[in-house]
């Protein structure tokens, strides 16, 4: 606790949190209300998980007065961060932690996503456990949908349970305008600008479980939220006719003509679109 | 620096010791000194001959008139473009003296020069096996995914011309391409390693194991597998993506309950994360030559046609055809081991086994 007490004294209020939120390493971490740390059912169950609670709270809260040599400070130090960080967790998914949480991804304190693809959208802290001391915190990204570890190992090492697994989704439940719009661009191994054929053939069926996801979501009438929402449906329609015309030529094949349903339309059968 | 011949360490490797130089490899001077393997870059480098002389640490001065006249061959050939450049440096040379300005441009261009050719050099034989070894020593930091479990990455370019783009990482893991954490990598330029190394050093060594993590490499845990060993589209098909598919793919959860696919913020992107549990359907070659030369004996064909009538009106045909072709893929098994007639083997993939 170095520089514990350079702060400024002038707001003593909130002097440890203050000290806490600033301090390096936490920089995931936004400033609970007072309102909310004093409000005993907020903390409901939280007395039996942290350590010497009622002198850890004092700390948090600065009013803390207890005459104790450095080593018991230190623990009591490390319960007060401890309390705040499971505090934290559960402030974020209130109304006013979403907020002041979504203020900081706006600004993307917790940094931007790694995938070329993404662009560098923000990320959202998130934990992959409820139960503390479990998993370190990892990062959300919503363009891509997926979770990566933090860059830098000052945050590595910070609990996931701070944050939770609930607070991302809840946050796009909340603000459902946040939603980033999802991009089917994406990255293909070449050698020599030819696709690499076990990668291009993943590449296929990945894009097949995707366009039954949309069909399955139009079906339902819901938006799936990729950009050029236009050219899939027509894309769409092509690869109808595509599997229509496999089907016909399939019947044909097979010298029956009872098979072929959809008759008349789709003249072409390409015969490359089976595989 | 540049044209000491005094110093022990060569322009070459003083320049991949450098802040941000970690991911190039040592361009043996053989190769560059091979003409063939520097086709086409004099048009694509100013000062090509000082940056190349540089690069091999050349004193420039040692036979100035027969450079003269080489230059002049060069200007010729290389045409118009480089008039200027070229004709400035020519005439500074005539004076027998170098600015400090121009050493600079010299620096940039054998810079350029020397990427161009390491984009080159890292797809032939010695050099891939310079960046294996590398690769192998972790120089090139690891996948930033969690469900990659720190699978090592490669250095790649998403482009082959220069000043597109910075460098990437590709992790052979998730089939991704993601930004390096730090930030003196973005002044590396992609070009520098080009598209094709990342791809090409997966076919050049089919045999690491992928699915290993970097952390598990480092302690030297040995797995004894032996029905990993199939291959698929002419790669392992255990290499193929081993960071992906089910368990792999990040499920998002509100207090334990799933979100729905039909909320606004459901899950969208799975698919990006996702492969096929039996990846012997992705042999679309046995597929195919299976679905045309196999229908006469087919039993389950009635059945089938039923299908496609149903799924021909319904737009979500794809799910019934995939389960369709897992069917298959057990019955091609089956076939096989009766030395059925129908063991195409498109990519020659059970030859190499």
């Amino acid at each position: 606790m170095d520089d514990y007490g350079t702060e400024s004294d002038s707001d003593y209020t909130s002097y440890w949190r203050d000290w806490f939120i600033s301090s390096r390493g936490n920089e995931y971490f936004c400033e609970i209300d007072e309102e909310y740390l004093t409000d005993r059912f907020n903390l409901t169950g939280l007395n039996t998980e942290v350590q010497y609670y009622q002198y850890a709270l004092d700390l948090v809260t600065d009013v803390f007065d207890l005459d104790c040599d450095d080593e018991m400070r230190e623990t009591i130090e490390k319960s007060a961060r401890h309390l705040y960080g499971l505090v934290h967790a559960r402030y974020i998914v209130s109304t006013r932690g979403l907020s002041k949480m979504l203020e900081k991804y706006k600004k993307a304190d917790f940094g931007k996503c790694p995938r070329v693809m993404c662009n560098s959208h923000p990320l959202l802290p998130m934990g992959l456990s409820d139960v503390p001391n479990l998993k370190p915190v990892k990062l959300y990204c919503a363009r891509c949908e997926d979770t990566y570890n933090p860059k830098s190992s000052r945050h590595a090492s910070i609990d996931g349970a701070y944050f939770g697994t609930s607070f991302h989704n809840i946050l796009f439940q909340v603000y459902p305008a946040l939603v980033p719009a999802k991009s089917t661009e994406r990255y293909i191994p070449r050698v020599y600008g030819f696709k690499v054929h076990a990668a291009a053939a993943l590449v296929r069926w990945q894009n097949g479980v995707r366009d039954s996801m949309r069909r399955r979501l139009r079906k339902m009438e819901v938006e799936s939220g990729f950009n050029g929402e236009d050219e899939i449906e027509e894309e769409e329609e092509e690869e109808e006719e595509e599997e229509e015309g496999d089907d016909q030529q399939l019947a044909e094949y097979r010298g029956g003509a009872a098979a072929a349903g959809p008759s008349g339309l789709g003249g072409d059968s390409q015969m490359g679109s089976v595989a | 620096m540049s044209t000491s011949s005094g110093t022990p360490e060569s322009w070459i490797s003083s320049f991949c010791s450098l802040l941000g130089h970690e991911y190039f490899a040592e361009v043996s001077e053989e190769f560059i000194e091979d003409d063939f393997n520097l086709t086409g870059l004099q048009t694509q480098v100013a000062m090509y001959k000082e940056a190349l002389e540089m690069i091999l640490d050349v004193e420039p001065e040692e036979d100035d008139d027969e450079e003269d006249e080489d230059e002049e061959d060069e200007e010729d050939a290389s045409g118009d473009v480089q008039d200027g450049m070229a004709g400035r440096a020519h005439g500074e040379r005539r004076h027998h003296s170098r600015v400090a300005s121009d050493l600079s441009v010299i620096e940039s261009s054998a810079e350029m020069l020397y990427g161009l050719i390491h984009q080159r050099f890292i797809c032939s034989r010695a050099g891939i096996q310079q960046m294996s070894e590398k690769y192998e020593l972790g120089h090139f930091g690891v996948c930033p995914r969690y469900n990659c479990n720190q699978t090592r990455t490669l250095p790649v370019g998403l482009s082959d011309i220069p000043g597109e783009d910075t460098v990437k990482l590709f992790c052979p893991s998730c089939l991704d391409v993601y930004v390096p954490p730090n930030s003196r990598f973005q002044t590396v330029d992609g070009a520098f390693f080009g598209r094709t190394f990342g791809a090409l050093f997966l076919l050049t060594f089919p045999e690491y194991d992928l699915s290993r993590s970097g952390a598990e490499t480092a302690a030297q845990l040995t797995r004894t597998t032996t029905d990993d060993l199939v291959m698929i589209n002419g790669m392992y098909a255990r290499n193929i993506a081993p960071g992906l598919g089910r368990d792999k793919i990040y499920e998002p959860k509100i207090y334990g309950f799933r979100v729905s696919e039909l909320a606004r913020s459901g899950p969208r992107m799975q698919w990006l994360r996702d492969k096929p549990d039996d990846m012997t359907i992705l042999d679309e070659a046995r597929w195919f030559a299976y679905e045309h030369g196999e229908h006469g004996a087919d039993s389950e064909d009635d059945d089938e046609d039923e299908n496609m009538n149903v799924n021909s009106n319904n737009r979500g045909s794809r799910h019934a055809a995939r389960r369709r072709l897992a069917g298959h893929a057990a019955l091609r098994q089956r076939r096989q081991q009766n030395r059925s007639p129908m063991n195409v083997d498109a990519n020659g993939a059970e030859s190499e086994l």
